[in-house]
C-alpha cells in the first residue's frame, strides 16, 4: 500500500501527473468561485527556504567554485574558465567517466532482470513467497557503510569466507585486483539495491488487473506467454521508473565504493563521485573537483530527464487507461 | 483476487466435458495456472542464499572469539560464542554515536515532514503563480544528486561556522528530503474531498486550524510513509557526516563503523559486532512493523 496506489484508486484523473495537474485541478475548481478560501502562499516558504538554501544554492556555489582555485583553507581565488579544460582533458576524468558508464550499464543489465523476476515472484500469493520476501528485503535496513564493511571482511583473501570454502578459485584478492573490483562492486550494488527495485516491481505487478490473466488463461496462454504478453507490457512504466532511479543511483554511487577502497586513487574503481571526492578532500583541488561536481549534476539531470521523457513519473496512472 | 479466480475457473471446468481441441487447451491452461512454479521457486531460493549468506556471516562472526579467529572455519558458527566484542564496541563511545544518530534523524524528519505538510497543503489549495512555480521547483529538485553538493555545502557551512556540528548534518538532510516529501504529501492531500475543506471554511476555521485538525490527521498514512523513508536515509547517511563533521563527539553511527574499522583493525569480530549493533534499532522496527517500514522504503516510487 503506497500513496500513489491510493491516488490511482481514488480515481482523480488529475492526480499524480506532475506539475500540470495543479493547473488541471485549478480549472476544475474554477467552476466554484472559492478563490478567497485558498491559504496564503507563505506556508510554502519554510520548505522553499530549506530547499533553496541547501539544495539549489549549493549548485550555484558549485558552479562558482568551478571557476576558482581553492585549497579548502584560504579563500577561493578566481581563475575563470581555467579549471574546465584542465579537468575535461585529464585522462583521469575520462577514465572515471568511462568507469561510471560501465557501472551504470552493467548494473542495469544485472539488476533489472533480477528485480523484475523477483518482483513477480514475491507478488505471488503463496505463503512461502511472503516469508522469502521478508528476508529478501533485509539488505534495505543495512547502511552502505555496514554493507561495505561486511563484504570487505567476507572477500578478504586471507581470512574471508573463501578461505573456509575450500574452492581455490574463490581465493582471489577481490578488492585489490584491478580487473575484478569493478565486478565485485557491481555485485555489491546489486546485493544492496535489488531489494529496493524488487519492491517497486512487486508493487507494479500487484496493480495489474487479475482479469487480464484470467482472459489469458481462458485463451490457453501458459506462464511464460502470460509473462511476456501481459506482465511485461503492463510494467513498462514501472520499468522506466525503476531504471531512472537505478541509472541515476549508479552514477552517484559513493558510500560503498569509498568504504571498500578507502577512497584512494589507483584502486581501479575511481568512478566519477569518488574521483570528485579524492580531488576535493584528498588533493584539496576544490576548484577542479567542483567541475566534476557540475559534470555529475549535468549528466544526472540529462539521464533523469531523458528516461522520464520516455514515460515514467508523469504517466503513472495512464498505463491502465482503456480497461 | 481469489473470488475472481474462481469465477474464471467455471467456464474452464465446463469446457473440459466437451472433448474438442479448444477445451483441451483450456484444461492445460488451468493446470498451468495451478502447477507449482518450480523454476521460480528455485530462483527464489537461490536469491535467498545470496542474501542470507553475508548476513549469516556478519552475525556468526560477531560472536566469534578473537583468539584463533584466523584459523577457524568462517562458515561454521563458533563452538564457544562470546559477546566480548559487543562489550568492546559498547565501551567505545557507541552510545554517544547512537545518540547523535537518533538526534539528527528525529530533528531532520520532524522538520522535513512539518514544513512539507504546510507546503503540500498550500500547493493543493492555492493556485497562485508563486505556489505553482515553487511546486515545479520541488519537482526539479528530485533530480539533484546530493553527491554533487558536498563541496559547496562544505564551503557554505564552513563560512557559516557550522562545520563539525550536528546542524551541518541536519540542515542539508532536510533540504534534500523536502522535494520527494512534498510530492508524496501533495498527491495524498489532493485526494481529501474538497467538501471537507469547504466545510472548514464555512465554520470559520483559519488555515492553521484546517492544517492541524483536517490535513494532518487525514494524511497520517502518507506522513508515516515519508517519515520512514526519510528516517532511513538520514540514519544510514554516510557522505554528509564524512565531509561535514570531523570530531569524535559529532560522529554518527555509519561513520563510526568506518572509524571502528580503522581502530579495531584486524579485530574483524568487533567491527562486525558494531555493524550488528548499528543495525539493531532498525531491525527491531522491521520485525515490529514490517509492512509499514517496507512500504515506506520505496515511498512514492512503488505503485
Amino acid at each position: 500500500m503506497t500513496i500513489t496506489e491510493r491516488v490511482g484508486v481514488a480515481g482523480d484523473r488529475h492526480t499524480g501527473r506532475g506539475p500540470g495537474s495543479v493547473r488541471g485541478g485549478g480549472t476544475r475548481q474554477g467552476a466554484v468561485p472559492r478563490r478567497k478560501a485558498g491559504p496564503s502562499g507563505w506556508m510554502v516558504a519554510p520548505a522553499l527556504t530549506f530547499f533553496l538554501t541547501f539544495a539549489i544554492i549549493p549548485l550555484v556555489v558549485a558552479l562558482y567554485l568551478s571557476f576558482t582555485k581553492w585549497d579548502a583553507i584560504s579563500d577561493p581565488e578566481w581563475v575563470g574558465l581555467a579549471n574546465w579544460p584542465t579537468v575535461l582533458s585529464d585522462p583521469a576524468t575520462l577514465h572515471s567517466l568511462w568507469l561510471s558508464l560501465k557501472v551504470i550499464v552493467i548494473s542495469w543489465l544485472v539488476q533489472t532482470p533480477i528485480s523484475l523476476l523477483l518482483g513477480v515472484f514475491t507478488a505471488g500469493k503463496q505463503r512461502y513467497r511472503g516469508v522469502l520476501a521478508a528476508i529478501f528485503f533485509l539488505p534495505l535496513i543495512l547502511s552502505s557503510a555496514a554493507i561495505a564493511i561486511a563484504f570487505k571482511a567476507i572477500l578478504d583473501p586471507n581470512f574471508g569466507l573463501a578461505a573456509s570454502v575450500g574452492l581455490p578459485f574463490l581465493k582471489q584478492d577481490w578488492l585489490g585486483n584491478q580487473d575484478l573490483i569493478l565486478y565485485v562492486v557491481i555485485f555489491i550494488i546489486a546485493w544492496q539495491f535489488v531489494p529496493f527495485h524488487t519492491l517497486i516491481y512487486q508493487g507494479g505487478v500487484r496493480q495489474i488487473p487479475a482479469s487480464l490473466y484470467e482472459a489469458a488463461e481462458i485463451d490457453g496462454a501458459g506462464r511464460v506467454a502470460q509473462f511476456i504478453h501481459i506482465t511485461l507490457p503492463q510494467l513498462r512504466y514501472t520499468i522506466i521508473t525503476s531504471s531512472t532511479l537505478m541509472v541515476v543511483g549508479s552514477l552517484t554511487y559513493f558510500d560503498v565504493v569509498f568504504v571498500l577502497t578507502g577512497g584512494v586513487p589507483g584502486s581501479g574503481i575511481n568512478i566519477l563521485p569518488i574521483d570528485m571526492y579524492v580531488k576535493g578532500f584528498s588533493a584539496y583541488q576544490m576548484g577542479e573537483a567542483s567541475v566534476l561536481a557540475m559534470l555529475l549534476v549535468i549528466i544526472g539531470l540529462l539521464l533523469a530527464l531523458g528516461l522520464t521523457r520516455l514515460g515514467g513519473f508523469n504517466k503513472m496512472n495512464s498505463q491502465q487507461e482503456g480497461l | 483476487m481469489s473470488r475472481t479466480l474462481k469465477r474464471a475457473d467455471a467456464p474452464v471446468r465446463a469446457g473440459r466435458s466437451a472433448p474438442d481441441g479448444r477445451s483441451r487447451r483450456r484444461a492445460r491452461a488451468r493446470r498451468a495456472g495451478q502447477r507449482p512454479n518450480v523454476l521460480g521457486g528455485l530462483g527464489g531460493f537461490l536469491w535467498l542464499a545470496i542474501i542470507i549468506l553475508p548476513i549469516y556471516y556478519i552475525v556468526i562472526t560477531s560472536v566469534r572469539p578473537q583468539e584463533g579467529f584466523f584459523s577457524s572455519n568462517q562458515l561454521l558458527p563458533p563452538g564457544d560464542p562470546t559477546l566480548d566484542q559487543y562489550a568492546l564496541v559498547l565501551q567505545s563511545d557507541f552510545f554517544l554515536y547512537l545518540a547523535n544518530s537518533v538526534l539528527i534523524t528525529v530533528v531532520s524528519v520532524v522538520v522535513t515532514v512539518f514544513v512539507s505538510v504546510m507546503a503540500a497543503f498550500v500547493i493543493v489549495r492555492s493556485q497562485t503563480r508563486f505556489v505553482r512555480a515553487s511546486f515545479s521547483l520541488f519537482l526539479l529538485g528530485l533530480a539533484i544528486p546530493l553527491q554533487a553538493t558536498i563541496i559547496p555545502l562544505f564551503y557554505m557551512l564552513s563560512k557559516a561556522g557550522l562545520y563539525d556540528t550536528l546542524a551541518a548534518l541536519i540542515l542539508p538532510s532536510i533540504g534534500f528530503a523536502i522535494p520527494l516529501t512534498v510530492l508524496i504529501l501533495t498527491n495524498f492531500i489532493r485526494d481529501i474531498p474538497k467538501e471537507l475543506f469547504e466545510s472548514m471554511t464555512v465554520d470559520g476555521a483559519s488555515n492553521w486550524k484546517t492544517l492541524v485538525s483536517l490535513v494532518i490527521p487525514l494524511s497520517r498514512p502518507a506522513i508515516v510513509t515519508v517519515g520512514i523513508y526519510n528516517a532511513l536515509n538520514v540514519w544510514n547517511g554516510f557522505l554528509f557526516p564524512l565531509v561535514l563533521t570531523q570530531s569524535p563527539e559529532k560522529r554518527v553511527l555509519p561513520l563510526s563503523l568506518w572509524t571502528f574499522q580503522g581502530e579495531f583493525n584486524v579485530n574483524v569480530p568487533a567491527v562486525l559486532a558494531a555493524v550488528v549493533l548499528s543495525t539493531l534499532p532498525i531491525f527491531v522496527l522491521y520485525v515490529l512493523g514490517r509492512r509499514q517500514l517496507v512500504s515506506g522504503m520505496t515511498a512514492g516510487f512503488s505503485k
